[in-house]
């Protein structure tokens, strides 16, 4: 019961950073208003609903990007993650903790981002939801393992959405699908295939990136 | 054991005899698609080079696998080479996929080619491991963090394939008909040697490169002795 | 030559192309290397005869 805690307590702590620094979140909502502002400029008369459906993944892909860049910013500009690597709980359970902190802090963003969207653009079904909640946990397990690889680069934050991209095609397409096709249970299944292969592997290896 | 020792002459003699006999075959021996016609011959080429590519990239996930849990002092050059070179490939694959599309079809790209969006896929995840490697310091930890995304490169690739798959039904693209190899015995033998010619290419620029980068390990090992 | 032929040759002379320039580039490390190995055997050869000097000195004096 140990990891439990372990895990709960780094959580706790990065979100008790992130309220009194309120330096991610808020820049995430700003910028997933901005970027559903943009995207109305972005698309010209004819294009359908469908194309702005896939637009709002677009903005939920890069406002996670820009939250998960500031993922182990605080540990990086204090040197503290070695701090962080040597007390004595499972390397694994820093994973999970970050994993959860970065899941707050997204979630908190679609819940203004998902509302407004109805707003300007057109209604969100249940499969949507179902959708954004599924890819959440996705974005979150595999963006805080590739921050962390990130972390350890010269280049740091240009790292983060290069080795993420690739990574999120499945999510994109898990994702405009279950939002588009009216026959939604694949894209759910295969949203939840790629949360489980790679919240485990992302959970196994967060040891070997973060010691030598 | 000779095998071993010798893996870089052996593997380059079977890939000059393998690849010649396969552009016989291809140019001189196999009939003339009926459907296709004289185009078809790019694909005893296209696939093969496309199946190396995934071999490479298996093979640099297995390696770096050893590498985190065995730690044998090889590993991590060994992973990193076969990545290399199923990126080199994977170009490749890219390279002639566009080239068939082009004579078969008429236009450079598609989307509906599956095979071609996976690989452009992975092409652009691995493009992103040589990045990530150049961007950290070389030691235990730019290892480690390789042989992780290595590992992730290959869990992506099944993945993708069926996210593409399941893409295809909303991105509803212009579906270009190509029948699958339904192959006459000798196209099929054909294919074979040539898929076999890849691999003996692939393996002895394997042993190439990894024999220059080792002699410039022990070479600079060797100055630090002496200085 | 019909533009197939073409097409195909062209695909075939890319993979010819790639493969002879990693020759190229091959080349070009061993050449590197050669040097570096040159350089080696001058360090390794003076280090020989600094070692072998003070023995001779002492054969010397010792004579």
């Amino acid at each position: 019961m140990t990891y439990i805690r372990d895990v709960t307590a780094l959580a706790r702590k990065d979100l008790l950073l992130e309220l009194r620094a309120r330096d991610t979140l808020p820049a995430m909502l700003l910028f997933v208003v901005a970027a559903l502002v943009v995207f109305h400029f972005a698309l010209p008369g004819s294009s359908s609903q469908l194309a702005s459906k896939g637009l709002l993944w677009v903005a939920i892909i890069f406002t996670a990007l820009l939250g998960l860049a500031r993922a182990f910013a605080a540990e990086r500009e204090q040197g503290l993650l070695d701090g962080l690597v040597l007390a004595p709980c499972d390397r694994s359970a820093i994973w999970l903790g970050k994993t959860f902190a970065m899941l707050m802090f997204l979630v908190l963003a679609e819940v203004v981002a998902l509302p407004l969207y109805a707003l300007f653009y057109s209604g969100i079904g249940w499969s949507t939801i179902a959708g954004v909640a599924l890819a959440n946990l996705g974005i979150c397990a595999v963006g805080t393992l590739l921050a962390a690889m990130a972390a350890a680069s010269r280049a740091r934050e240009l790292m983060l959405p290069l080795l993420f991209l690739p990574l999120a095609v499945p999510i994109v397409v898990g994702g405009v699908g279950a939002s588009v096709v009216a026959a939604s249970g694949r894209y759910l299944a295969l949203l939840a295939v790629y949360d489980a292969v790679f919240a485990i592997i992302s959970w196994a290896s967060f040891e070997y990136v973060v010691t030598e | 054991m000779w095998l071993r020792n010798n893996a870089l002459v052996a593997s380059a003699g079977a890939a000059a005899v393998l690849v010649c006999a396969a552009v016989v075959l291809i140019f001189f021996w196999v009939p003339v698609d009926a459907d296709q016609g004289f185009s078809q011959k790019i694909f005893y080429f296209h696939v093969p080079i496309a199946l190396t590519a995934y071999l490479c990239f298996g093979w640099g996930a297995w390696k770096a696998l050893l590498h985190l849990w065995k730690r044998p002092p090889g590993a991590d050059l060994e992973s990193y080479v076969a990545i290399h070179l199923g990126v080199i490939f994977g170009a490749l694959t890219l390279i002639t996929g566009s080239i068939w599309a082009r004579v078969s079809w008429g236009i450079w790209w598609t989307w509906s080619s599956r095979q071609l969006v996976l690989f452009l896929v992975l092409f652009l995840f691995y493009a992103a491991y040589f990045m990530l490697r150049y961007s950290v310091d070389p030691g235990p930890a730019r290892a480690n963090i390789s042989a992780v995304y290595a590992l992730f490169g290959v869990v992506l690739i099944p993945i993708s394939f069926l996210a593409i798959r399941l893409a295809e039904d909303f991105i509803h693209p212009t579906v270009f008909t190509s029948r699958g190899p339904q192959m006459a015995g000798s196209m099929f033998f054909t294919f074979c040697v040539s898929w076999a010619a890849m691999i003996a290419l692939a393996t002895a620029l394997y042993q190439l490169e990894l024999a220059g980068k080792r002699m410039d390990r022990t070479l600079r090992e060797l100055r630090e002795a002496l200085e | 030559m019909t533009s197939a032929e073409k097409y195909v040759t062209a695909a075939y002379l890319v993979v010819f192309a790639v493969v002879l320039v990693y020759v190229l580039i091959m080349a070009v490390k061993i050449a590197r290397l050669q040097r570096e190995l040159e350089q080696l055997a001058v360090l390794a050869r003076r280090r020989q005869q600094e070692a072998e000097a003070p023995r001779r000195q002492e054969a010397a004096e010792v004579g």
